[in-house]
């Protein structure tokens, strides 16, 4: 179909940054409306334990560059986390304020500092005078670029590994553009990178340079790789073209020019995690006509975010829940034409404490779509970790207790790579946290003496 | 409905809200429209020699983001010709019988310049004057406001003077530029004054501009002090119209002036004595329509108090306001800290354990819920804590029972004295 401009404009647009960031007036009454507490619950709340009073009273009296330091000490990839946390159950869910009005709005005070920061150009940091010491890690994530940037604040030389053409991982391809702009996580990438931090992008660790060759030339090396493709869902049609990875789904809306072919399609997202719900979005803003996420348990049980889960419902997203694929139809030339799908209903609850949804015989039904997504989690990146030889559980690496220690020793781990088996968390701001103490451990070994690895 | 009407020195207003004089009253078009929003008076702004006046003029200081906290201006009196004032102000008064009119007045401190310029408003039906004494700048360099009000014997001639050729009565305007204003106000008493107003502005620069360098506000780079008035000033007028109220020489109905916003501040200035009240930095910030909540709110008030007129709760917490050698050393309040109401922000803590008396403790309960408590041995009832709390209620102050009579400071001096003067030995 050939498509007018102003559409594709459209298109373009539905893509920049939704929502508004606070004029410098809201900015000023939240910042004054917020109470100074002591002890306060938000920073306790906070994975990177940001000084969030602080930060806002900076803006408060004016110190924005002071505020966005605050910030980002605590928090090097704090201009994607203003955006992307689930604040009201991280800072804004402690803050006192619930108990007597309304919590202040840390989230888009901190957007407003690191805004400012960025329509400034400000260099927060400088690196540390050089210790001789090398360290390589591989991915640029928020784990990765967490950990790059306290080592050079340490004087560590550091080299990141990074496969993409960019830096930045899920911040720069994982996360949709109207949530976060890519911009935001190429400032951050640029603050690391201004530590004398390397880069070395298009890199593949295992295909380009050997894990093998790293351990050899560094005094330490940090996994953070993070996650990899969506699993296939084991299905009669899943292989046709118009079957999408929800990650790579995002990722195209990131990479190049936003296409048009969705526009007046229908869509179906396969489970309600947060990644199905950027798809499912995601696809809404490309002009789908409609778009239904198919989950086998209740709105109870999905684990998306409740303000993505809101935002879906906003952006006019369906839900089919207790419901599962059972096959994806498509005609003589190989279109989707629809979903087949089997209701379910729940039993007892498995190991895993989650109540194990069973299909109900005979329930099956057919939905119309022109094209299906996969979004029921994430692969991992197996034969990367088995190079490294190190210990892991399906994929997902196994650390030493309470550390970021791996079984090989000059192998540290951390972000979404140790996420888990009961270990870990899945937020960006707790893998920004995770790469920081990969990093003042690694600093402990190397310089302590007491665990010297060398 | 409660009567809102008031009598200060035989000027009749229908209600105790007069708008000061200053900029919102320089014509009879501003003093019209005031009116018809309900203003009870209005003092004009101050008839004189007609003057220059330069730009900009005004400044305003925010407090955490919150605008006009305190305000500050280097307008002088009016830069209009007398006649056409005068004129103005016959007009208003005929349109408005029933409201105040009171014509603000500074010239030099010379008997017949006063003798003129009174002789001149007299025909033109104004309720009364006001001397202007207290006008910080400008006009102070030429001898006239402050610099007049500052010479008791100056405030006392010009009251003497302006008595002299005046049919109506004098109110004095007081300025806060001094130590102690009992001593000016006693001069306008002496003068034969019929009320007093307080208190003009106080000397003030509003500001510096921390990226230009320049005052706040400048006029082409240069700045000079100016008057400041608002809410910020609140506290210092009503203790100086509380000051002359309690003073048994000063025994004139008093206008209160300084930062009153609402009907809650007016109500303070007129439980601290004063008769009635003038505004003026409100209305600049919101306009004349503020009058109409003024009204209303003193007028609920009234009738939930079961008062039938505005005049009698005039003075009526000034008795309860003397020196701090007559207070009662053994009255006690401590701190008692409402948990279920508490949102532990911890201010209270930090406020009390670095500026204070360290008695509040942040504890944890058995199931590890974090709280706060105060040592009540150890607190001194210093209020701080309840000052700095967010949360309404959270924080009471419990008076506690002394066995202890009461016992003031002069008291207990005078007691020691006589011991002294008795030479009781309490070795023996």
């Amino acid at each position: 179909m050939e498509m007018t401009s102003p559409l594709k404009d459209d298109l373009e647009m539905n893509f920049q940054e939704a929502e508004r960031g606070l004029s410098h007036r809201e900015a000023l009454e939240e910042a004054n409306r917020c109470l100074y507490c002591y002890d306060a619950p938000c920073i306790q709340a906070c994975p990177t334990g940001i000084d969030i009073p602080s930060f806002i009273k900076k803006i408060a009296s004016g110190n924005y560059k002071g505020s966005a330091k605050t910030i980002m000490t605590a928090n090097p990839v704090g201009a994607s986390c203003a955006r992307v946390c689930p604040t009201e159950e991280l800072c804004e869910g402690a803050c006192v304020l619930n108990h007597s009005t309304k919590p202040i709005l840390i989230g888009n005070l901190q957007r407003y500092s690191t805004d400012w920061a960025i329509r400034n150009k400000q260099a927060l940091f400088k690196a540390g005078k050089k210790n001789g010491k090398k360290v390589a890690i591989v991915g640029s994530g928020p784990a990765g670029l967490s950990a790059a940037r306290e080592l050079a604040l340490l004087g560590y030389s550091v080299t990141i590994f990074e496969a993409e053409k960019n830096p930045g991982g899920l911040n720069t391809y994982g996360i949709v553009s109207f949530r976060l702009p890519q911009s935001i996580s190429y400032w951050e990438v640029e603050q690391v990178k201004s530590l004398d931090v390397e880069i070395k992008t298009n890199t593949r660790v295992g295909l380009d340079v050997s894990a093998d060759q790293l351990i050899a030339d560094f005094d330490a090396v940090i996994l953070a790789v993070g996650m990899s493709s969506v699993p296939k869902l084991g299905i009669e049609g899943e292989d046709l073209a118009e079957v999408y990875d929800a990650i790579d789904f995002v990722k195209a809306t990131k990479t190049g020019v936003i296409s048009d072919t969705f526009i007046g399609k229908k869509m179906a997202v396969i489970g309600a995690g947060n990644t199905a719900i950027d798809a499912a979005t995601c696809s809404v803003r490309l002009g789908a006509e409609q778009v239904a996420i198919i989950y086998r348990r209740t709105e109870k049980e999905m684990t998306a975010y409740d303000f993505e889960f809101e935002f879906a419902k906003q952006e006019g997203v369906g839900f089919h829940w207790l419901t599962t694929p059972s096959r994806i139809l498509s005609d003589e030339s190989g279109h989707v034409t629809g979903i087949e799908c089997v209701k379910m209903v729940l039993s007892e609850a498995g190991e895993d404490g989650r109540s194990r949804p069973v299909p109900v015989s005979g329930s099956e039904f057919v939905i119309p779509v022109d094209g299906v997504i996969r979004a029921i989690g994430q692969s991992r990146y197996i034969g990367l970790i088995e190079q490294f030889g190190i210990q892991h559980d399906d994929g997902v690496v196994i650390m030493e207790a309470d550390s970021y220690k791996t079984s090989n020793e000059k192998v540290f781990a951390c972000g979404d790579v140790i996420f888990g088996k009961g270990q870990g968390e899945a937020m960006v701001v707790s893998a920004a946290q995770q790469g920081k103490d990969t990093a003042y451990e690694i600093a402990r070994i190397l310089m302590g003496g007491a665990e010297d690895i060398a | 409905m409660a009567d809102l009407s008031i009598n200060l020195a035989g000027i009749k207003s229908p209600n105790p809200f007069w708008l000061a004089s200053a900029p919102p009253t320089n014509s009879g078009y501003q003093v019209q429209r005031a009116f018809e929003a309900g203003w009870g008076g209005a003092v004009w702004k101050t008839l004189g020699d007609p003057i220059l006046n330069v730009s900009s003029r005004f400044a305003a200081v925010s407090f955490n983001g919150q605008r006009v906290a305190g305000f500050n201006n280097i307008e002088l009196i009016t830069d209009r010709p007398l006649e056409v004032n005068l004129k103005e102000i016959y007009e208003t008064k005929k349109r408005f019988p029933d409201h105040a009119i009171i014509a603000s007045v500074m010239v030099e401190p010379q008997q017949e310049k006063w003798h003129e310029i009174i002789k001149r408003i007299e025909d033109v039906g104004v309720d009364g004057y006001e001397l202007n004494f207290g006008c910080p700048h400008g006009m102070a360099e030429r001898g006239m406001g402050a610099a007049s009000g500052q010479v008791p014997e100056l405030v006392e001639k010009q009251t003497y003077w302006a008595k002299e050729a005046a049919s109506k009565p004098v109110i004095v305007k007081l300025t806060p530029n001094i130590t102690d204003i009992t001593v000016t106000a006693e001069a306008a008493v002496r003068g034969g004054a019929d009320a007093i107003s307080m208190i003009n502005t106080i000397n003030s620069l509003a500001g510096v501009d921390i990226h230009s360098w320049n005052t706040i506000p400048h006029v082409g780079g240069k700045g000079a002090h100016g008057g400041y008035c608002g809410p910020a000033v609140k506290p210092i007028a009503l203790n100086m119209v509380a000051e002359c109220a309690r003073n048994p020489r000063i025994d004139l109905p008093i206008s209160g002036i300084g930062g009153i916003s609402n009907w809650q501040d007016a109500v303070e200035f007129l439980l601290m004595g004063s008769t009635g009240v003038q505004i003026c930095t409100a209305a600049m910030h919101h306009g004349f329509r503020i009058v109409e909540d003024m009204i209303e709110g003193l007028s609920n008030y009234l009738d939930e108090k079961g008062i039938v007129s505005v005049m009698d709760i005039v003075g009526k917490s000034v008795a309860r306001y003397s020196d701090w050698g007559n207070l009662d050393l053994n009255y006690k309040v401590v701190a008692r800290i409402n948990n279920d109401v508490c949102i532990n922000c911890n201010k209270c803590h930090i406020a009390c354990e670095d500026t204070s008396h360290q008695c509040i403790d942040m504890l944890k309960d058995t199931s590890g819920i974090s709280f706060l408590r105060v040592r009540e041995e150890d607190c001194v009832g210093c209020n701080l804590c309840s000052i700095v709390c967010p949360a309404d209620g959270a924080i009471d102050m419990i008076e506690l029972t002394n066995e202890l009579p009461p016992m003031t400071w002069n008291e207990r001096q005078e007691f020691l004295g006589n011991i002294g003067n008795e030479r009781v030995d309490f070795v023996k």
